[in-house]
């Protein structure tokens, strides 16, 4: 019988939990790596059993950690991110150039073929990649080196590497986005990089259509049609249907279209999910109610999901990469708030119900559906 | 034997059980200290100094003998009490937070 293991990164450790295919009962063990911030974590497709995580310590630094029995144990890995050749500047947030620096790891996104392989995305905003499961890093220095690499500024979360989409299709083929540089395409394995901002409009921008400094907060593809993207920017929820080089907004009938993650159902490629949050100076859900969005037309008509979510009095925030998704035939879709709760549906959101409430603040949720 | 007292999220990041007991060779400094650590136990590199200027990283401390030495150069020999192993080294998480 099939079940599903979620990963859950938080502000004070990491947490998996495990369900048969019903997802009515959870085992959850945890915290590991206790009292660390676990950025992201996140199981190889090629290797269930393979694990990654990002542990984080604003006194100790980064550390990766690497599991081979899917999570039961780990080993702490290199975590050595020493950016190629001379790092040069970025924008501060004064205007003025500032040196790279790496602070942490944001993203871990193995690779679908080599649970060997796995891509890095990095604050300050780089890309890294290791091909031997994680003894050491290399950084793929084409992206900054895209000649607005000197113009890219931090948002206020710092300037992180957060969104890596590989397509299943094209090996050549990687979409990454930064806060606050944008969404970036490569057609080469990542040696070159192309802004994909086209049709972008952010009015908190000197140039609203600028070819980079859009606030990227998430992006999400389905592998049956890698070309199709769905976005969540800091306002406004955006699709492409021609891999980025074109976007058009699709925030349609959304209570607001302010919010951080955005997800694609397994099995419709055209149903996608959102987050509402009030606004960028208020970040919780309008009215104190936690409601997901669903829309079953690739956007512009959506409909609340509200049925077991808390409806009053709930002000937490669903960060960028806290949603996730299942493969079972009745599509799981999970996420986790920054009020330590982490939900499911097993019913494509019909219906949620809360496999923990009381964790630390969630930074990040992964799901694997296990044979 | 020099004496290295760690943070508990170090000793948990090397499954150090107490206080870490070093062979350092040559004359006894917060660098030859920290290098002979880093030799025996490789997880714990970029954890206390940063990985390329080897700089101490900025909310760690190191503590010996009633003393903050964490401003003394890292080449400067460290007291005779902590050389002789009749005193601990302490790298030490600063405190943050309210």
């Amino acid at each position: 019988m099939s079940k599903v293991r979620v990963l859950v990164g938080t502000h004070r450790g990491a947490f998996i939990m495990e369900s048969d295919g019903k997802r009515e009962q959870w085992d959850i063990s945890g915290p590991h790596f206790a009292g660390w911030e676990i950025y992201h974590l996140k199981g190889s497709p090629a290797d269930p059993n393979r694990l990654y995580a990002s542990q984080t310590s604003g006194w100790f630094g980064q550390v990766i950690q690497r599991s081979s029995d899917g999570g039961k144990t780990w080993e702490p890995v290199d975590n050595k991110f020493v950016y190629d050749g001379v790092p040069g500047t970025h924008q501060w947030y004064d205007g003025k150039p500032h040196p790279w620096e790496f602070k942490r790891v944001w993203h871990l996104e193995p690779s679908l073929t080599d649970p060997d392989t796995v891509y890095a995305g990095v604050e300050d905003a780089a890309l890294f990649r290791t091909t031997d499961g994680g003894k050491s890093w290399q950084e793929l220095p084409g992206l900054r080196g895209h000649g607005s690499g000197s113009r890219w500024q931090p948002g206020a979360g710092g300037m992180g590497l957060h969104t890596i989409l590989l397509d299943p299709t094209d090996p050549q083929r990687m979409y990454i986005a930064i806060s606050a540089a944008g969404a970036f395409r490569t057609d080469d394995g990542g040696t070159t990089w192309k802004p994909i901002t086209k049709g972008l409009h952010s009015a908190i921008l000197p140039e609203p259509t600028a070819e980079v400094g859009h606030c990227v907060h998430r992006i999400a593809m389905h592998k049956s049609r890698p070309n199709v993207l769905f976005m969540q920017k800091h306002w406004d929820v955006m699709r492409t249907d021609d891999a980025g080089d074109q976007w058009r907004e699709v925030s349609g009938n959304l209570p607001t279209d302010f919010g951080f993650v955005i997800d694609v159902h397994a099995h419709e490629p055209e149903t996608i999910y959102v987050v509402p949050i009030k606004s960028d100076s208020e970040h919780f859900p309008i009215d104190g109610k936690l409601r997901v969005y669903r829309s079953k037309t690739g956007g512009n008509e959506w409909e609340p999901l509200t049925k077991g979510l808390p409806q009053g009095d709930c002000y937490v925030n669903v960060l960028r990469d806290a949603m996730a998704i299942d493969s079972l035939d009745s599509c799981g879709v999970y996420f986790g708030t920054t009020g330590g709760q982490v939900y499911a549906s097993a019913d494509s959101g019909d219906t949620w119900a809360p496999i923990a409430e009381h964790l630390p603040s969630v930074l990040s949720v992964e799901v694997q559906t296990l044979a | 034997m020099i004496r290295v007292v760690l943070p508990a999220h170090l000793r948990t990041l090397a499954q150090i059980g107490g206080e870490v007991q070093l062979e350092v060779m040559g004359q006894v400094t917060q660098r030859s200290i920290l290098d002979a650590l880093e030799a025996r136990y490789p997880m714990l590199q970029g954890t206390i100094r940063d990985h390329v200027t080897q700089e101490r990283r900025a909310f760690v401390r190191f503590f010996a003998c009633q003393e903050d030495l964490s401003h003394e150069s890292p080449d400067a020999p460290l007291p005779d009490a902590v050389a002789s192993g009749a005193e601990p080294f302490l790298v030490v998480g600063a405190i943050a937070g309210g």
